[in-house]
């Protein structure tokens, strides 16, 4: 009797085994470049770069990696969320553009998170919209979301030009988000250092809410096999729409950084943008939050360090990337088990 | 996986054989008396443009029209007969007019040069189609649509980089051999009161050839191969059961449409006397080519014909007609800004979207379902 209580019980299920061979490819892309740099400090503002640049993609694309997990739906109009949540940056600057000119690092912060939660809000409200008129009726059809996501996408650039013009608008970093940090003879860029920062809390948030929480745990089950879901009594279109909205706000998010990033608004931004994150979803697993951040980051250092060292090859290193680890792994870095 | 949850379409044609007319249509005919006469119109016009107007813009856009045809019957083959949705169309356009502006600026204004640079633009066309298809259709159709774009966009910029070859941004201008200059005068005297020139010449080389080709087009979706095509795109799963490997089909498929973009960026090049990155190888071209499938009617290439006379025509004189809309309703705040000639795509969009949901057959779907209802009663 006495020895039944002294044995431990094992009670926890077995934990899921992680892949560390893609999380390693990171590290080791960036340690191998040094070298072929040569120069510390370079490589330093290389890597800071391409982390930043990583970051802005990892927001951009995890709400698409998602919603193609949880749905099986491709947003092809996802880049359109982009272009509103930089457009959305004017509606804050405009009123409040003593804020940015400021020479006060409080007042410059409030500005960027009053600009980001402008550009959350309208895109989450504009993502309602565009999955009820434009997403629900196309359910379990590839071909026609294809084309009407792309149908959105033409009628929302149209309209944001008909509304905000056509010719590209000029956005001001705030002032001091301006400049670099130097330590030593080691350059970073400030404003990319935020960028960084902004990425990690959002990724660690997420990975929180996913891994931690009742909602997470249902968005990864759902992810994992829908109709139990549903069978279980839990509402997994509700789910899905929230997914959504969610999703639509992170590319503001992503939108409003990559805005103050390029310091230029055109309504074709998100398109052009978008390839990058279709390249992150694929080459990260189509519905993997964990492939999507390594992928943005591996793409994001590559496009870095090749665009050094080799400049005309900078262009091809992404498709590049894709290839290869296609070739290595046909679905992806982490494959989602479902499909 | 990708299984559709569109009601199957039936397969009612009819394989009779109704003399030469069916033949030359590979017996897949309009089958509306509307779409006919629509047709017949078209081709018409199409075929004595330079008799019937006056002036170079209209021979443009008929010229145009040609292009377009052949270019949206060729993206057909894979939307709307094999169900898989490629952005690099507008690349292997491109590749079709860079092989000929290339080959016509560094050889010489030749026949030769014109055939050496079409022949390694198909061979480039055909090579890469293949490669992008065999990479990306082998794990989802998905995969396709992204990875087409994600090239796509690449070989755009790549183009507009490497200058010394492409003449980057500018393009390349370049001139056409001596017998398609408006200076040649193949006849002393005018043809029906028009005195034929090399300009026209070159019309109607581009015209024939477009013909040509939309035919045999049209007889490969009607061939066995075509029906493999269809079955994959109904269903997948069901077509590789009966033994078709569908990444062969689907790639060769890929590779077909291909080579026939590549040819209508070949005759685009040689009208315009001219190529660069915004007449054939941008993204807002994929858009139009997406639109005129559409509106004019998937999984039919007479929808090609349709929509493209459709877009091209509305390209070139819709804007004016928003232009006196405009003016008519400035002062109201917001809607001149919608009509304003600028914004004519927004409303294109939008009859896309309600394409898309209301009319997946477009234009042509709808004019022979209502062909059939008058037929029954």
């Amino acid at each position: 009797m006495s020895n039944a209580a002294a044995e431990p019980i094992e009670t926890s299920l077995p934990r899921a085994r992680i892949d560390w061979i893609p999380l390693i490819l990171v590290p080791v892309l960036a340690i191998a470049t040094l070298p072929l740099v040569g120069n510390v400090s370079a490589w330093v503002t290389l890597t800071v770069a391409g982390l930043a640049m990583g970051m802005m993609i990892f927001l951009m694309a995890s709400g698409l990696t998602l919603v193609f997990g949880l749905m099986d739906i491709i947003n092809f109009g996802h880049g359109v969320f982009i272009s509103l949540g930089a457009y959305a940056t004017l509606l804050v600057l405009g009123p409040l553009a003593g804020w940015a000119s400021a020479d006060s690092i409080g007042l410059n912060l409030a500005l960027l998170v009053l600009c980001i939660a402008a550009a959350m809000g309208l895109t989450a409200v504009v993502g309602v919209v565009f999955e009820r008129v434009i997403v629900r009726p196309v359910y379990g059809n590839h071909l026609k979301q294809i084309l009407v996501t792309m149908g959105g996408l033409i009628v929302a650039e149209q309209a944001i030009h008909a509304i905000w013009g056509a010719s590209p608008i000029p956005v001001p970093v705030p002032e001091t988000l301006r400049g670099a940090f130097v330590i030593g003879d080691i350059v970073m860029e400030r404003y990319r250092v935020v960028a960084i920062g902004i990425g990690l809390l959002v990724f660690f948030a997420m990975q929180v809410l996913l891994n931690r929480t009742r909602i997470g745990l249902l968005i990864r089950a759902g992810v994992e096999n829908p109709e139990m879901v549903e069978a279980l009594g839990y509402r997994i279109r509700r789910l899905f729409v929230s997914v959504f909205v969610a999703g639509s706000a992170l590319a503001g998010l992503g939108g409003v950084m990559w805005a103050f990033y390029r310091q230029t608004l055109t309504a074709g931004m998100g398109m052009e943008v978008m390839v990058l994150v279709f390249i992150v979803i694929i080459i990260g697993g189509l519905g993997s939050v964990g492939g999507c951040f390594v992928g943005s980051v591996l793409v994001a250092l590559m496009a870095n360090y090749v665009g050094f060292l080799a400049p005309k090859l900078a262009l091809v290193s992404n498709i590049l990337v894709m290839a290869l680890v296609l070739i290595w792994r046909p679905q992806g870095l982490f494959p989602v088990a479902r499909r | 996986m990708t299984r559709s949850s569109a009601p199957a379409r039936s397969f009612t044609e009819t394989r009779i054989r109704r003399g030469p007319s069916s033949w030359l249509l590979s017996s897949d005919t309009p089958r509306s008396w509307a779409l006919s006469l629509i047709l017949i119109v078209i081709v018409t016009c199409l075929a004595a443009a330079p008799f019937l107007f006056s002036g170079s813009q209209p021979l443009s856009t008929a010229a145009k029209i040609c292009v377009f045809v052949l270019l949206v019957a060729s993206y057909d083959l894979l939307l709307g007969y094999t169900g898989i949705v490629s952005f690099a169309h507008t690349m292997f356009f491109g590749i079709g007019g860079y092989g000929i502006a290339i080959a016509l600026e560094r050889l010489g204004p030749s026949w030769e040069s014109v055939a050496v640079g079409l022949v390694a633009a198909l061979a480039l066309s055909a090579v890469l189609a293949a490669v992008i298809g065999l990479l990306s259709l082998r794990v989802r159709a998905i995969f396709f649509s992204m990875i087409t774009l994600a090239v796509a966009s690449a070989v755009a910029v790549l183009a507009s980089q490497l200058s010394a070859i492409t003449g980057g941004e500018d393009g390349l201008s370049f001139q056409l051999p001596a017998e398609l200059r408006p200076a040649f005068r193949p006849f002393a005297e005018p043809i029906l009161g028009l005195a034929i020139n090399g300009r026209i010449l070159a019309y109607y080389m581009i015209f024939i050839t477009a013909a040509v080709l939309f035919l045999v087009l049209l007889r490969v979706v009607n061939s066995p191969f075509g029906r493999v095509l269809q079955a994959i795109r109904e269903n997948e799963f069901r077509a590789e059961a009966l033994g078709y490997r569908v990444v062969a089909y689907r790639t060769a498929a890929s590779v077909i449409s291909a080579m026939a973009a590549t040819v209508a960026g070949a005759l685009l090049a040689l009208w315009l006397r001219y190529n660069g990155p915004d007449t054939t190888l941008s993204f807002s071209i994929m858009i139009d080519i997406l639109l005129m499938v559409v509106i004019g009617g998937m999984g039919t290439l007479y929808g090609a014909i349709i929509g493209a006379a459709l877009f091209v025509l509305a390209q070139s004189y819709l804007q004016v007609l928003m232009g006196a809309g405009s003016q008519t309703l400035s002062g109201i705040p917001i809607l001149p800004d919608l009509v304003h000639p600028d914004r004519w795509l927004l409303w294109l969009g939008l009859l896309f979207i309600v394409s898309v949901y209301a009319f997946p057959g477009g234009i042509v779907g709808h004019l022979r379902k209502r062909g059939r209802s008058h037929e029954l009663g």
